[in-house]
């Protein structure tokens, strides 16, 4: 193939009929405030785990919502469950107990 | 000396001393090895003598009830000490009557049914009396109870325990056992005289428009049976917590504690709570934010009867100020905190990518913790104090910054947590300090217990004192006025309350504040608690602010820097850690104090400034 000097993005289109919201219902369903999150990234710009390693739970809460799980469920277990983002939120996201929830619920759906 | 009607008290008497002893030993089985030694060695040792005078004066005499509410300290000596009066001076009239002989067990209780007048007996007025005495005091205890039920205000509870089934039959049975005594004993003594000023004149009265030869008997019965009944129930209902108090008393005189797993001791610790309802009283989230149900009664209550689910679990703030006012001294944070550690749903965390931070030699360590990271005027007071103070130190998570694992731990992930601080003890091992030193009560508390560091550790504000004892460090004295917030994990949770008043009293003027020391109220901001929300942590918050600003201080200080970022959100007046106010009350030069003054003054200007555009952009 003949060098253009660009080349074609990988496809990004989300298949709905294959992705699966489930995992993101069931953490909603334990954690309800994640419908607050307006996206900002403030907790990503705080986050203690984002020194060290790309971490943003601004990022796992958009993927989930898309059904993306894939790696949500290799990133979450970085957290340290330090506290900052949730005091730094500016909508007030439950943000200890998300991370939780979606822990515990990939546990529950891995499980059925 | 026998007849039928004894059987419901003396069967349910055996069942339930058989089924103490059953239970006594097997909890006493299950504790670790090294705490049943400890158990062996304090027996018929001095402990021995003060588990004794502990277990009269708080299973009996209820001392620390009686510091909650006098009217409540009374109600449960009355029934506790008055039952067990009456107990040994039946006996003793028993004894002396039947001339030393003991007898069966039900004899001395029923004692009026077998001899309701005993006149050949030399004593027998004296004992009447007594006893009818003992009785007027065990009943006025029962009418107290009776009236809890309709205004418990009056005892000093604003809200009482809901209670489940077995401890409503155990209850009843009980709310019957002193006025059957009574009426069973004034019919004996309608029917056949005796009696004392008590059961004579209520006697004489219902023999006058009753039968009395009929219905002593079926009374007697009855008395028997709400005995009978009350013992059979005991076992499955909070009055387990009579003959369990007294053994948790022993093994704790023992030094027996809590470990990080649930032994007999927990079953000690679990049976032994009376649920009296005093903790929810004491717990923010019942008090500012209307949560009714998780408590730590509810929560013993329901690990004892295996109901106990992990949101409960997690529904708490790990304040401590429940385990402050338990009359029991129950430890219960370190129960919960065995139950979070249990039900943790187990998802393996990943921390591979974390690099412990590259260690410089120093004589002290510097840890600020992620909270002070959100809030950098503390980090920044504590850098410049220590500089000022000519301190060589190493700041250590100034840039990447590791957990110190205690909000893990709190969550129930002790084994996670494990991962992190061996990261971090690794650095503070090779910048081989003599000292570590942090600012954040919740970090203090993890290095100083879990960690099991070679070198001490020093929350701020004790670095601080240290100092100014030694005259290495001088603070000027400011007309201000403020009210020093006590953080849980500080105060109560590390019993350090002196040390930021020492080195706050050289700064400024301290006012006490309503609730302080071991009574100071959670900001609301707790790592402690990942279930509610944050509207009900801001209800949390305002509470706690109004109280400790109701003397109006110039300022608010505390020396946690997730209090000071929650009280930020809510406080009228600024809100200060005690390095901000040490750095810009340090007197640089001892020997030059008037420009030393000049300094200290512009700083605190500066640090004023600084607070109200902090005020407007959160830091």
């Amino acid at each position: 193939m003949p060098d253009f000097g660009y080349k074609i993005s990988k496809d990004r289109q989300i298949n709905f009929d294959e992705n699966s919201k489930n995992l993101f219902a069931e953490v909603a369903m334990r954690e309800p405030s994640v419908y607050r999150c307006i996206s900002c990234g403030t907790c990503a710009a705080t986050c203690s785990a984002a020194q060290f390693t790309s971490y943003s739970l601004r990022k796992m809460i958009l993927l989930l919502k898309r059904g993306e799980d894939k790696e949500v469920i290799t990133s979450v277990s970085r957290c340290m469950l330090c506290g900052k983002c949730q005091l730094a939120c500016p909508m007030g996201v439950n943000t200890r107990n998300l991370i939780l929830s979606i822990q515990n619920a990939i546990k529950k759906l891995s499980h059925v | 000396m026998f007849d039928w009607f004894v059987l419901p008290f003396t069967l349910g008497l055996v069942f339930l001393l058989g089924f103490i002893a059953w239970k006594f030993t097997s909890w006493i089985k299950s504790l670790t090895q090294e705490d049943q030694e400890k158990l062996v060695k304090s027996l018929a040792t001095r402990k021995t003598l003060v588990s004794i005078r502990e277990i009269i004066s708080e299973s009996l005499l209820h001392r620390k009830i009686f510091k909650t509410n006098r009217m409540l300290g009374y109600m449960h000596m009355s029934l506790a000490f008055g039952w067990l009066l009456l107990i040994l001076a039946g006996n003793l009239e028993s004894r002396i009557f039947n001339h030393g002989e003991m007898g069966p067990p039900y004899v001395p209780i029923f004692f009026r049914f077998f001899h309701p007048n005993p006149e050949i007996f030399r004593f027998h007025q004296e004992f009447s009396f007594l006893m009818d005495l003992l009785l007027v005091f065990v009943l006025s205890g029962v009418a107290l109870a009776y009236y809890k039920r309709l205004n418990s205000k009056f005892l000093g509870l604003k809200k009482t325990t809901k209670h489940v089934m077995g401890d409503r039959i155990a209850l009843t049975a009980l709310w019957f056992i002193f006025p059957l005594r009574l009426l069973a004993e004034s019919f004996s003594s309608g029917a056949f005289g005796g009696g004392s000023f008590l059961t004579s004149t209520t006697g004489s009265f219902l023999n006058s428009f009753l039968p009395s030869e009929i219905l002593y008997y079926p009374f007697w019965l009855a008395y028997s049976s709400a005995l009978g009944m009350f013992f059979v129930a005991l076992p499955f209902s909070r009055y387990m917590h009579i003959p369990t108090e007294t053994l948790l008393i022993v093994l704790r005189n023992a030094g027996i504690k809590e470990q990080k797993s649930h032994t007999g001791f927990t079953d000690v610790e679990l049976n032994s709570c009376s649920r009296c309802g005093i903790c929810i009283d004491s717990c923010q989230l019942s008090s500012a934010a209307a949560i009714n149900n998780v408590q730590s009664v509810y929560q013993l209550r329901d690990i004892r009867y295996n109901t106990v689910d992990q949101d409960r679990s997690l529904n708490c703030l790990m304040c401590g100020r429940c385990d402050q006012a338990c009359p029991v001294g129950i430890d219960i944070a370190a129960i919960r905190q065995i139950k979070r550690n249990e039900l943790n749903p187990g998802m393996k965390e990943e921390y591979s990518y974390v690099h412990p931070a590259k260690a410089q030699q120093a004589d002290v360590v510097y840890f600020a913790g992620c909270m002070s990271h959100l809030t950098p005027s503390i980090k920044h007071s504590v850098v410049q104090s220590f500089k000022k103070g000519g301190i060589n130190f190493w700041f250590m998570d100034e840039t990447e910054s590791i957990c110190c694992g205690r909000p893990l731990l709190l969550a129930g992930k002790s084994e996670e947590a494990k991962a992190l601080m061996q990261k971090n003890k690794t650095a503070i091992e090779q910048s081989h300090a003599k000292a570590l030193v942090t600012n954040c009560p919740i970090c203090y508390k993890m290095f100083k217990n879990e960690y099991g560091l070679d070198i001490p550790v020093y929350h701020h504000s004790q670095y601080f004192a240290g100092l100014i004892e030694n005259n290495l460090m001088q603070l000027e004295k400011q007309n201000i006025t403020a009210v020093y917030h006590d953080p849980c994990e500080l105060g109560r949770g590390s019993n350090v309350y002196k040390e930021p008043r020492k080195v706050l009293n050289q700064a400024l003027t301290l006012i006490s504040a309503e609730e302080e020391g071991e009574k100071s109220l959670c900001c609301g901001g707790s790592l402690g608690n990942t279930t509610i929300s944050t509207e009900q942590r801001n209800k949390i918050t305002q509470d706690a602010c109004d109280t400790l600003l109701k003397q109006n201080p110039d300022v608010l200080i505390t020396s946690c820097p997730l209090c000071k970022k929650t009280f930020q959100k809510v406080s009228d007046v600024p809100v200060y850690d005690l390095a901000e106010i040490v750095n810009g009350a340090i007197v640089i030069n001892t020997k030059n104090k008037s420009k030393a003054n000049q300094n200290s003054k512009i700083i605190k200007k500066e640090l004023l400034e600084e607070e109200i555009s902090n005020q407007t952009y959160p830091d």
